[in-house]
């Protein structure tokens, strides 16, 4: 029965094997020279293997006939052959070993094992070589599947985040030339035609055109831009030629920033990575030990306790088979591929993550601060309502936005906005402007006034106080109260469900703190479901409140703050971790934060925090899985249970699972 | 001073290696071996010269995993 598993195994390896050779010449295929090299030798083992496994015994035994022995040595030959085919890197690696005293590296394990196994073979003359060729080979496929998955990730992730502008184009002599960005010097004028990458943050000078910011914020809302605006490095140039004046060199725009800081996030190590590299220090020698001790205490205790046979060979199988299982693979390439598919997958969801560390931080945070303007609200002053309008809604904003058109005061601006048509001066008349009261004037000959409750009572106006938190400019029109506009810091669109994203995702206590004033802050905090508010707070009043938080809180459950980044930087560096927001072309939140949201949409702070709990959840899962199983294998191996067959398998086939389950790390799309 | 540089390793295990022995270097503060994107960034001490310092520790990764490469 087993020689017929063992024959179809190796059949299907041999068409495998093939089937990549022939994909590999495919240039898609992206395989590496080395790749293919081991591709051809474990093709060539696998036929040959197959080969001698269906070559029938009685073909050796009549040269046996011919000649004594003749049959016995061409048939180790054949396989000691093979098992050159396939080994012979190996056992050189493991002699190196030897010479630089590493002993407990994974080749010399498996050059062990292997020829352990071929001498236990000879000793006990059953001519079983295949099982030390297969587990040579089933090794080796092992890393090649290893080594092709992570190249195949590593191309995957850094497609994602291809953002690297390869030129920019200068205009030279009337001519566009294509030169190396970093050659640009901050103040030059380069020119990006659609289609085209923004190579360096800067101004526009000429043209307008949309944007595309899905590589740095991974949402494809487009963005108009032109003349005299600011633009980011990074975007992309969908419909317009812009001229662009540059503001930085490439080093400090944007996107080279970023591409830094993803490139380098994998560098700061994750306490789960720290584990692991110790476990596999620690786990190696260990196996070792055992195995060692396994071959030889209880045959000595049979032999002299007993009075037994020792079954020595039956004590070294299973020692060998436990050294076959010793090799931490699955773990050291799991665990890291794991956190670099997860930033990966979150730098493409325009989060970026500084480090693996900050990544299982995320996971664990249980205690959600918030700035408020900026982060929850729009921080741009908008008209918010009107009420008690004697007209239409409309008509007032545009009386208001008439009256107030000469004045330059946010307030005007956001009246202008809300009129959202072109204002014509010559309507406006008499203008007088009261300070600290509002405006008067006459509109198409009419006479309104604009401003608070102190102008009213000044024209003898009876006005209706308004409940709700802002600015509120009260109207008279011909001398009537007319109504009032609320103008105010408006909520962001999805900032309630955020906060309900977040409880739902666990989170067990929401606070905003704010320097507003406190009926504001109340009223917002409200709106969007704040457990805890703290207002009319300055800068140190915030680290204050961070900081009582933190003692407060149990050890495990981390803080997080999430700001603006621009005056919330040391609240930023106090928290467990510092998220800031609608990072585009803010440097200081880059630098302040841990964890960076591209644009400021707070819905993706709930975001990136499934995403990282997603990936710790496929951190966890393939430690225990990998320890789990290796656990099974080696008691089932000491109890002989287990053979080198199984081992192999086992070793293998993790490794491979834990693999692909890292790679699901980097699909975060849906969360 | 800190500088990072191009590697080639097979495999993750043979990565911590390689950094185990860069940090035990002469001359190297820190090192950060990063098998995803291939990468070592070292931190020098004052007064070491990266060039020499680097040499001695591409010796040492050759020495703990032969089939690695670390581009100067």
């Amino acid at each position: 029965m087993q020689e017929t598993i063992v024959s179809v195994l190796l059949a299907v390896i041999v068409g495998m094997a093939a089937g990549l050779l022939l994909w590999g010449r495919n240039e898609k295929s992206h395989m590496t020279k080395k790749q293919k090299k081991m591709l051809g030798r474990i093709l060539a083992a696998a036929t040959l293997l197959l080969a001698l496994q269906l070559t029938p015994e009685a073909a050796f035994h009549t040269l046996d006939a011919l000649v004594p022995g003749l049959g016995y040595g061409a048939r180790l030959a054949l396989y000691l052959a093979d098992y050159l085919v396939i080994g012979s890197d190996i056992l050189i690696k493991a002699g190196k070993g030897i010479k630089n005293r590493q002993i407990f590296d994974e080749s010399f394990l498996m050059a062990i094992a292997t020829v352990g196994a071929i001498v236990l073979a000879l000793y006990e003359q059953s001519g079983d070589y295949t099982e030390a060729i297969a587990v040579m080979l089933f090794y080796q496929i092992g890393e090649w599947f290893q080594s092709y998955a992570v190249g195949k990730s590593r191309r995957n992730i850094s497609e994602l985040m291809d953002i690297r502008p390869d030129y920019a184009n200068v205009e030279r002599n009337g001519k566009l030339e294509r030169v190396d960005p970093e050659e640009v010097g901050a103040g030059s004028v380069i020119v990006v035609q659609p289609g085209e990458k923004v190579p360096i943050d800067g101004t526009v000078l000429e043209g307008h055109s949309t944007l595309n910011t899905a590589a740095l914020t991974g949402e494809s809302l487009p963005r108009d831009v032109a003349a005299g605006e600011e633009i980011t490095s990074g975007c992309i140039n969908m419909t317009g030629v812009l001229k662009i004046q540059t503001s930085k060199e490439f080093g400090e725009s944007t996107v080279s920033k970023i591409l830094d800081l993803v490139e380098n996030a994998s560098s700061r190590k994750s306490k789960s990575e720290d584990f692991i590299s110790k476990f596999a220090r620690i786990y190696t020698p260990v196996v070792c030990i055992a195995a060692l001790a396994l071959a030889l205490f209880p045959p000595l205790v049979r032999m002299l306790g007993m009075g037994l046979d020792g079954q020595w060979d039956q004590w070294i199988y299973r020692a060998l088979t436990f050294l076959v299982i010793s090799c931490p693979c699955a773990l050291v390439i799991s665990i890291p591929l794991s956190f670099f598919a997860g930033i990966g997958g979150a730098s493409n969801a325009g989060v970026l993550v500084k480090g693996s560390n900050y990544l299982e931080t995320l996971s664990q945070v249980k205690i959600m601060m918030f700035d408020k303007t900026g982060t929850l609200t729009q921080g741009v002053f908008e008209v918010n309502g009107v009420h008690h309008s004697e007209m239409e809604n409309a008509k007032l904003i545009e009386y208001a936005a008439l009256v107030e058109s000469s004045s330059s005061h946010p307030i005007s601006k956001s009246l202008r906005r809300a009129y959202g048509k072109e204002i014509d001066r010559s309507r406006v008349t008499d203008v007088q402007e009261i300070s600290g009261n509002g405006v008067l004037a006459k509109v198409d000959g009419v006479p309104v006034a604009a401003g608070n409750d102190k102008l009213m009572e000044r024209l003898g106006v009876s006005y209706i106080n308004c409940h709700s938190a802002g600015t509120i400019i009260h109207m008279a029109v011909n001398g009537e109260y007319a109504g009032h506009i609320v103008i105010s810091d408006i909520i962001k669109p999805h900032a309630q469900d955020a906060v309900a994203a977040l409880k739902a995702a666990g989170i067990r206590k929401t606070v905003m703190l704010t320097g507003d004033r406190k009926k504001v802050a109340d009223q917002v905090g409200a709106a969007l479901g704040i457990d805890e508010i703290y207002s009319e707070l300055l800068p140190a009043g915030k680290v204050e409140k961070v900081e009582e938080a933190m003692r407060e809180k149990p050890e495990k459950a981390k803080l997080a703050f999430v700001g603006d980044g621009i005056n919330d930087a040391p609240v930023l560096r106090r928290a467990d971790i510092g998220i800031a927001m609608g990072a585009m072309g803010s440097d200081a939140a880059i630098e302040a934060a841990d964890v960076v949201l591209m644009d400021d949409d707070p819905m993706k702070i709930a975001k990136a925090i499934k995403i990282s709990r997603k990936c710790l959840g496929i951190v966890y899962q393939n430690i225990v899985f990998a320890i789990g199983v290796k656990l099974i294998c080696l008691i089932l191996g000491a109890l002989g249970i287990a053979n080198m067959w199984l081992a192999i398998f086992a070793d293998v086939g993790v490794m491979i699972l834990a693999v692909l389950n890292a790679i699901r790390a980097l699909f975060v799309k849906k969360l | 001073m800190k500088k990072t540089y191009k590697i080639d390793v097979d495999c993750a295990n043979c990565a911590n290696k390689m950094e185990e022995a860069a940090r035990k270097t002469a001359g190297v503060k820190d090192a950060t071996v990063n098998f995803m994107t291939l990468k070592m960034s070292v931190e020098f001490e004052e007064g070491h010269e990266p060039k020499t310092v680097m040499e001695q520790v591409r010796k040492n990764c050759k020495r703990v995993e032969d089939d690695c490469e670390v581009y100067l």
